[in-house]
């Protein structure tokens, strides 16, 4: 059955400022980055700040993961006259696509004309990620996690890609192919962090920061800021550029997954997984279509294990065949064709969190536009329906497709 | 593909640097580890193993809870051999395990194992606690190779 408000809106302009590696924004505010991510987005889509209306936001508002993002302050700093939708969706960076939805349900019950979402990051020393978990006091829930030395999100996504490899017999060949395809994407992008080519020599010569996984399967530790408005199709029409349609979006999960790497406690064969099934499901479900009709797939890539297992929760290879999948080169994006490899669909044409940026997902979202506008650096030929994917992490965990107007 | 590495002995990581919190769900599961006596939270109505302990069965929305003690054994789940002291980035091999606990099906503890080296640790390996007494007098459940 088709999802009620299939079509009803899209997303008209994107912004983003400078992408920096962490720490290297200051003495840039997380505020003025946030406006000017906002203001971009507004001009993108051809409206006026005074325009905005609405904010749907993901990861609880979180700026980053330490800082908040407050609808009225935001006000106060770009002026918008009223805002008459204010909501978020919990949890973290899973949330990033679904936040299109929460959009979409602001706007389709009437509460609003233009919604922002964003996300920035500013890592100033104190605000590190990759050490959250362990800066933390220990939590009554935590206790049962942190003493353990599984401070960082890497060790935890680690745990997980293990226990994939002892069922699948999955490889870190494939982990290292997973970063040097998408590495292969951003050689032409100015804007994107890490451009040179990378050969196997180079990754196997990656430290190994929690065995299985090396430091280039870790996500770039990123400052800036990206923002996106959504809009009804009726408004999209006389915006600038042409609509990005939202076509399927959908948030949740599954108990089995719930808090995930927090918790430990997920059964098989959800533990080796990204937690994507159920979402994966119910967007198929809104929409009618399946992995083999997206045309390219922006797919959160916070660790490249995780790539390989939303493949398969998607269902673009079966559970288990994500490592022969990769492997075979059919995440590449091909220039040449403006297409996939070996019959495969084209994964994270922007390089992705691993080389381009990491901006808890937005930058993924961003790709999704320009792929279906056909504006995209990597542009996939004729490119109609683009998959989003957010953070595997606690739910809930989201996902998008977006197609060409 | 690269060759395995050889990091030598999986150690526990030191007790003084480890700090918990507990709250009235979970305070007896700490306090049998005092005792050194391994529990797990079971509901009392279904027998539905649960970890960490909350207020509610899952499975049934009974508050009624059982501390049963369990043998002490358990199966690596799964694992990851870090290299890195948490509390100070100094060198320092260290192996986080989830273990299924034997007695509490469903229910899993994370923790230290040692009694090998970290290259031989392996999803299968079965394991028995270990006692690590950590900051406020509080006592963790670790684990050693069987």
């Amino acid at each position: 059955m088709p999802w009620a408000n299939q079509d009803k809106t899209a997303i008209v302009g994107v912004g983003a400022t400078d992408y920096y590696v962490r720490g290297k924004s200051w003495p840039r505010t997380i505020n003025d980055m946030a406006g000017e991510a906002i203001l971009k987005a507004c001009a993108d889509a051809g409206i006026s700040i005074k325009d905005i209306d609405g904010f749907a936001y993901y990861s609880t508002a979180g700026a980053g993961y330490l800082d908040k993002f407050d609808t009225a302050s935001l006000m106060e700093t770009l002026g918008m006259p009223n805002i008459s939708f204010s909501a978020t969706l919990t949890s973290g960076g899973g949330g990033c696509p679904g936040a299109i939805g929460l959009a979409t349900a602001g706007l389709m019950n009437e509460d609003c004309k233009y919604v922002v979402t964003l996300m920035a990051l500013q890592q100033l020393p104190q605000h590190r990620l990759g050490v959250v978990f362990g800066a933390a006091a220990p939590s009554p829930e935590n206790s049962f996690l942190q003493p353990s030395g599984l401070v960082g999100p890497g060790h935890l996504m680690s745990v997980l890609a293990r226990r994939h490899m002892h069922l699948y017999g999955t490889t870190q060949d494939a982990f290292g192919e997973i970063v040097m395809a998408t590495r292969a994407n951003t050689h032409n992008r100015p804007k994107a962090v890490r451009k040179a080519p990378l050969t196997k020599e180079e990754y196997d010569a990656s430290v190994m920061l929690a065995d299985p996984l090396r430091r280039l399967d870790f996500c770039l530790e990123t400052d800036g800021a990206v923002a996106v408005i959504t809009t009804t199709m009726d408004r999209a029409k006389d915006c600038r550029h042409k609509p990005a349609v939202v076509h399927a979006c959908a948030h949740g999960g599954q108990r089995e997954w719930g808090r995930a790497f927090a918790w430990m406690g997920m059964p098989d064969p959800h533990f080796a997984s990204s937690g994507h099934k159920f979402t994966a499901d119910r967007i198929w479900a809104q929409s009618g279509l399946s992995a083999k009709d997206m045309d390219v797939a922006l797919i959160y890539d916070h660790f490249s294990p995780m790539v390989l297992m939303q493949l398969e929760d998607y269902g673009f290879c079966e559970k288990g065949e994500g490592n022969d999948y990769v492997l075979a080169g059919k995440i590449r994006y091909d220039a040449a064709t403006q297409g996939g490899v070996n019959g495969g669909v084209p994964v994270n044409t922007h390089g992705g969190n691993l080389n381009e940026a990491y901006i808890i997902g937005m930058t993924h979202i961003v790709e999704g536009v320009e792929q279906v506008r056909g504006t995209a650096i990597n542009q996939v030929k004729d490119a109609e329906f683009a998959l989003v994917s957010g953070g595997p992490a606690s739910l809930p965990v989201s996902s998008l497709i977006l197609r060409s107007a | 593909m690269s060759e395995p590495i050889l990091y030598g002995p999986a150690k526990l990581l030191p007790g003084d640097q480890i700090r918990i919190s507990t709250n009235p769900n979970t305070e007896p599961f700490w306090e049998a580890a005092k005792a050194h006596k391994l529990t797990a939270c079971q509901c009392a109505k279904c027998g539905h193993f649960r970890m960490p302990p909350s207020p509610y069965c899952p499975e049934c929305s009974s508050q009624e809870v059982n501390w049963p003690a369990l043998p002490g054994t358990g199966t690596v789940f799964s694992y990851v051999v870090c290299n890195k002291n948490p509390a100070n980035g100094e060198d320092y091999i260290y192996v986080p395990v989830v273990v299924d606990l034997d007695g509490a099906p469903g229910a899993r503890l994370n923790a230290n194992v040692t009694g090998c080296n970290a290259e031989d640790v392996h999803i299968g390996m079965k394991v028995s606690v270990e006692w690590t007494s950590i900051q406020d007098g509080w006592v963790l459940p670790n684990f050693r190779k069987a």
